[in-house]
């Protein structure tokens, strides 16, 4: 299975992305990260300790579920209801440019369904999109304003994230048609 | 890999809840709870779907919980008040049940005097049945909602000595919780006086006394039932006064739980009856807590439920 990403790599990226969060918002000010469950959460927290590490400011950071958001869910295709897990943003997102972090861009749907879930929190100055990887084949009109790394796919293809926090390592798979 | 889904369409009683099924109520209703905490306590999930309220019996707190988990998930939802319906015309309830039926709700949320009514529906109904209490069979959710309670207090269910006091006889609410708690691993103890204890008590894993100073000996969780006032036709204790005496949680037993002990009730509360005031109100008492803690974890159970596979019952 190819390794398009090992974890120097997605390190580096992360630090880039940091320098381009910084850059693009000129600062920290009332700037909070929110990481889409489940993988976006650690990723959110490894960016908040990179613009701590760069800037010695303090950047709160969220964790956000959007499973009772979804598009999909009731749909009879699908089946069975995915595990709801808790969403926990400990701060107000009223008037803060919310970076919203998530691992894999692909459809744009579970933006959208983060978008929707995050206005029932408040009304954020603005909204922005980091993924690690994004992989192509948009269904809806999103784009990511940071991006780990762009991975040609074809549909058949399925992209995998994995992470230290939560799979032992760091690494995204390519994994072709089974 | 752990459980996503109910292995059934219906929620009918504890009784078809493997330990891993309850778990994952108990975990998708830590969630739900979040929902409620928010200012816009609304999520879309059920859109377009219909549940209907079907209460054949008197119910604020179960109806009105429902109610408001239903709205939380945005479902449409409608209240069918039997005083008005086609029931008091001499309608079974099978019919009734078909005639809903024919509208196309999701789901139906059914109270019943009648013990199995809820089984019957599932029989007939391609919605999904919520057994919100029938007859002296099974509540459900209630148990599901303390057993949630109980698991935010104390971190866990197995290992803990309950003690469950009060009328045992014709309470669905002790039945249901039976059958969770022992099936979690909890240590259960009943009490109540010997008119109102039902047979088959310790085969169902629980220990039985007539002495509440022994239930509640140690005890991490003391659970009062109500005295059915309106079930009491039967002489079963000689008078109200008498029973509180002997059996009503004062300061004093309480005081032979464990000092973090946690009181529950049901509700409604029959103050001087089966609890005295100062308990019911008391520090130990999480009374309101299990009401707010019902809407979360119906809210589990209807998404749950919603999102289950459509064929595959298991009623």
């Amino acid at each position: 299975m190819p390794v398009v990403m090992d974890a120097e790599r997605i390190s580096r990226a992360l630090t880039r992305i940091a320098h381009e969060i910084l850059e693009h918002n000129r600062g920290l000010a009332d700037l909070a990260l929110v990481g889409v469950r489940r993988r976006g959460v650690p990723i959110a927290q490894r960016l908040a300790a990179e613009l701590t590490t760069i800037t010695r400011e303090e950047v709160a950071v969220g964790a956000l579920d959007i499973t009772l958001y979804r598009d999909d869910l009731m749909g009879a295709s699908v089946g069975l209801a995915p595990l709801v897990r808790k969403t926990e943003i400990p701060f107000s997102i009223d008037g803060r440019t919310i970076v919203l972090v998530d691992d894999v861009l692909y459809t744009g749907r579970t933006t959208r369904a983060a978008l929707d879930a995050l206005t029932d929190f408040g009304r954020p100055k603005s909204i922005q999109l980091v993924v690690l990887v994004d992989r192509g084949h948009r269904e809806l009109p999103i784009k990511a304003d940071y991006v780990g790394k762009n991975v040609p796919t074809s549909r058949q293809e399925s992209v995998q994230v994995h992470l230290r926090e939560l799979d032992g390592v760091d690494e995204v798979l390519l994994q072709g048609k089974a | 890999m752990a459980l996503t889904a109910l292995r059934q369409k219906h929620l009918l009683g504890i009784a078809d809840l493997s330990p891993d099924e309850i778990v994952l109520v108990l975990d998708t209703a830590d969630a739900m709870k979040e929902v409620g905490q928010r200012t816009i306590k609304k999520v879309p999930t059920l859109r377009g779907r219909t549940v209907i309220n079907l209460f054949f019996e008197p119910s604020t707190r179960t109806r009105t919980s429902f109610e408001i988990a239903e709205k939380r998930l945005s479902a449409d939802t409608l209240n069918v008040a039997i005083a008005s319906s086609s029931v008091v015309k001499g309608e079974t309830l099978v019919d009734t049940a078909m005639n809903l039926e024919a509208m196309s709700p999701s789901m139906i949320v059914l109270r019943h005097a009648s013990a199995g009514a809820c089984h019957l529906l599932s029989r007939i109904c391609k919605a999904s049945i919520v057994n919100a209490g029938d007859g002296m069979h099974e509540h459900p959710t209630q148990a599901l909602l303390d057993a949630f309670t109980i698991r935010e207090r104390k971190g866990r269910l197995a290992g803990l000595k309950v003690a469950i006091v009060g009328d045992l006889l014709h309470s669905r609410v002790l039945r249901s919780n039976v059958l969770l708690l022992t099936k979690l691993g909890a240590e259960v103890w009943v009490c109540a006086p010997a008119t109102l204890i039902p047979p088959g008590l310790p085969q169902m894993g629980v220990r039985v006394t007539t002495r509440v100073d022994e239930a509640v000996a140690g005890a991490d969780v003391i659970m009062m039932l109500r005295i059915q006032l309106e079930r009491m036709q039967g002489g079963f204790f000689p008078s109200l006064r008498e029973y509180f005496t002997t059996f009503g949680m004062t300061e004093a037993r309480v005081a032979r739980a464990k000092p973090d002990v946690i009181i529950m009730h049901p509700g409604p509360i029959n103050r001087g009856v089966e609890i005295a005031s100062e308990v019911a109100d008391g520090a130990h008492s999480v009374i309101l807590d299990q009401v707010a803690n019902g809407v979360a974890v119906r809210m589990a159970v209807l998404y749950l439920l919603a999102g289950g596979a459509d064929n595959e019952t298991v009623a």
